[in-house]
């Protein structure tokens, strides 16, 4: 997709890099000449919005980890601290804490866009895969960032998710231990989640950069799933067509953004973590955030703790196996009548899953939890390979160009794009 | 469709079916409180200083007598966007209060008069003590109470919350509480030091009612009369405010500089917006007329 480098380099200086480091190569032909399909819609932005939450949420913690005092007497009165007297900190903290919220609604809509439009099919797979390791380290960032406030859900929530591992055969309940530096969560729990918070970002940037070079290599897919045939006809140039519609999409997520950190900061929190940790009082229902509520729906289904982990593992493993699990050719839902009823089947699914993980764990909502975990892997594990087998998909658009312009003609062209229609792409 | 249809209307029964559910649960544990009309409510609002005095008022003759706020200094009252006392008024408030400082030269603890940079003084001098004092029952610190308290607003109101601003959840609860104190029901006996209150989860509350009528004497216009009631029901609106500033003292600022980003933002959208039509109308099929 990258193809052979255009760059020329104008300057003597540019020359003289060129020579030594091409990092100004790099620059043009990743994001200038980068071709980019010129078909994409609105959710192909949301690459872009997470690049620039995950740099936010850096820079943010930086800042926040200058005034916060990682340790169990004293973090919840820090972050306090930071609120009232530090100049501006009830900002930096509320964009951090509405940040993480927004970091996970930008990655569910890039993950749906992936699994709607199949992006995860060949020849991304290993673009795919990547991003589900990225998911995997948000979740785990996310979790341990939630710890340091050092309020009732901070503890509580740490204690239920760390007592998980205990459920592994022999090894559980000293991988507990070794996790929380002693026989409760406790400071040393707290000083080692607060290291791993800072670190982890850290790497999930390294692995954003290995999935942006997978993506550079693969070319972007896009919503009629067709490969690009032709770099003239069904690609434009990265800058200035995605920069700017990046651009806007971006300021349109941060308006949105901003209207929670200013207007409803404590909306996607809970309320019980204003009261310091306590280990001697449990909070009457312990809950995740919600954007662990599907997750932490499916783990309550299973009685046995064993089986609810590894369901709760699988659950978003079975991501990373998707590239295989699904049998068809067609890349696009578009052109998947019968696929694309389960995709939104599925997505509901997630959204009753996520509100199931709110409930107490009683009737009925253990048994929806189990009705809708089932249907959560029946689209991954008899839907997706069934249909492939089974379905009849619609023609498809023989080039992203023709897709383009039959929908800007009309009748006319796609009398053409029907005639000219290819036979569905090849998964190879 | 068919299929998608079906799961959407099924989902939806279910969802409806059982949301019902929660609702009746609460029942059982405490009613929902309802909702006040907070000078401070939606994305214009701002304290009312006068409230926010009395509120300072009602806690220092009450609240303070069992509940510790910590983390609010003296100097705080006269920041912009809270009550606004005046700096010497700050210094008599802090004044009133002894504060246990040192050790001195001597090596001596000592007890001087407060200062503004005093953060207001803890009632007992730890858990046991407070413990102690009052039946077994620890009275929370009310820093950021009004944070840490809230109902739950089931479905779908919690989606529509999202437009209507509503997080006032926990000073309409601290209000309900506050004013909520009932008979227990024919056939409940309570044990010494437990309290019914209508609105308390469990109704159980160790608490007792503190707010009488006419209890505080607030301070009296040019007319001669108070410059508002003083009932019950108006010192726990004044005090709950008072709350809600001390949990969150940045609140107007974040309010107004939220406007403003707002503003901005969405106007930058609109630039960006016509600058990407325009970009894009460079291609031939785009661009009107071409074709």
């Amino acid at each position: 997709m990258s193809g052979p480098s255009t760059y020329v380099p104008k300057w003597g200086i540019a020359k003289w890099m060129d020579a030594r480091l091409p990092l100004p190569r790099m620059v043009y032909d990743s994001f200038i000449a980068y071709p980019v399909p010129r078909n994409l819609n609105y959710f192909w932005t949301f690459g872009g919005i997470l690049m620039l939450m995950l740099v936010s949420q850096i820079i943010t913690g930086v800042v926040l980890a200058m005034h916060y005092t990682p340790h169990s007497t004293l973090a919840f009165n820090s972050v306090e601290s930071i609120m009232r007297d530090v100049e501006y900190g009830w900002l930096i903290r509320y964009m951090h804490s509405t940040g993480a919220s927004f970091f996970f609604i930008a990655v569910y809509i890039h993950i749906f866009r992936g699994l709607y439009y199949g992006s995860y099919k060949a020849p991304r797979e290993v673009l795919w895969i990547l991003g589900c390791i990225i998911f995997l380290l948000m979740m785990a960032t996310a979790f341990m960032g939630y710890v340091l406030p050092w309020g009732q859900m901070s503890f509580w929530g740490a204690t239920v998710i760390t007592n998980l591992f205990s459920a592994i055969p022999l090894v559980g309940e000293t991988i507990v231990t070794f996790l929380w530096g002693g026989y409760s969560v406790d400071n040393p729990t707290l000083t080692r989640f607060f290291s791993l918070h800072f670190l982890l970002p850290f790497m999930i940037f390294g692995v954003v950069i290995l999935h942006v070079w997978a993506l550079h290599v693969t070319g972007q897919n896009n919503p009629t799933g067709v490969e690009v045939k032709a770099v003239q006809k069904d690609t434009v140039p990265f800058t200035p067509y995605a920069t700017i519609k990046d651009a806007f999409a971006m300021i349109c997520f941060f308006v949105v953004f901003s209207y929670f950190i200013f207007y409803m900061p404590n909306y996607l929190g809970h309320a019980d973590n204003y009261v310091q940790a306590n280990p001697a009082v449990t909070p009457p229902h312990i809950v995740p955030e919600w954007y662990f509520l599907p997750f932490y729906a499916i783990l309550r289904a299973v009685p046995d703790k064993l089986g609810g982990v590894m369901l709760m593992g699988a659950a978003v493993v079975i991501l990373a196996f998707l590239p295989w699990l699904d049998t068809s050719k067609v890349k696009s839902m578009r052109y998947r009548p019968l696929a694309r009823q389960c995709f939104w089947a599925f997505a509901v699914t997630c959204v009753v899953l996520g509100w199931l993980g709110s409930r107490p764990a009683e009737q009925p909502y253990v048994l929806l939890s189990q009705i809708f975990s089932a249907l959560y892997f029946a689209y991954f594990l008899i839907a997706l390979p069934l249909l492939g087998l089974f379905e009849t998909p619609n023609k498809l658009p023989g080039s992203i160009a023709e897709s383009v312009l039959s929908k800007i003609k009309g009748g006319s062209a796609a009398a053409v794009g029907a005639a000219a229609a290819s036979e569905p792409n090849t998964k190879g | 469709m068919n299929l998608f249809r079906t799961t959407l209307a099924a989902c939806a029964a279910i969802i409806i079916g059982t949301a019902a559910i929660p609702a009746a649960q609460a029942a059982g544990g405490g009613t929902k409180p309802p909702e006040y009309p907070w000078s401070f409510d939606g994305p214009f609002g701002t304290f009312d200083r006068a409230q926010l005095q009395r509120g300072y008022k009602v806690f220092r003759e009450v609240c303070s007598a069992c509940h510790a706020m910590g983390l609010v200094r003296f100097r705080n009252l006269s920041q912009k966007g809270g009550p606004e006392f005046t700096e010497a008024q700050v210094r008599a408030l802090a004044a009133d209060f002894k504060i246990m400082d040192g050790p001195n030269e001597q090596g001596e603890m000592f007890e001087r008069p407060g200062r503004p940079s005093d953060a207001f003084p803890k009632p007992f001098p730890n858990e046991q003590a407070a413990r102690a004092a009052n039946g077994g029952a620890y009275p929370p610190d009310m820093s950021v109470l009004a944070k840490a308290r809230n109902y739950e607003r089931g479905f779908p109101l919690f989606l529509f919350d999202i437009l209507t601003q509503y997080q006032e959840g926990g000073p309409d609860y601290i209000k309900a509480v506050m004013t909520g104190y009932e008979d227990p029901p024919a056939g409940t006996t309570l044990q010494p030091g437990q309290n019914w209150n209508k609105y308390m989860p469990g109704n159980i509350i160790a608490m007792p009612n503190v707010l009488n009528d006419g209890q505080i004497e607030y301070p009296k216009g040019p007319d001669g009369k108070p410059s508002a009631p003083e009932t019950a029901k108006q010192y726990a609106a004044d005090v709950t405010a008072f709350l809600v500033w001390a949990a969150e003292p940045h609140m107007e600022q974040r309010k107004r500089i939220g406007f403003q980003v707002i503003v901005f933002l969405t106007l930058f959208a609109g630039l960006l917006y016509f600058t990407k039509k325009r970009i894009w109308s460079r291609l031939p099929e785009h661009a009107p007329g071409t074709h």
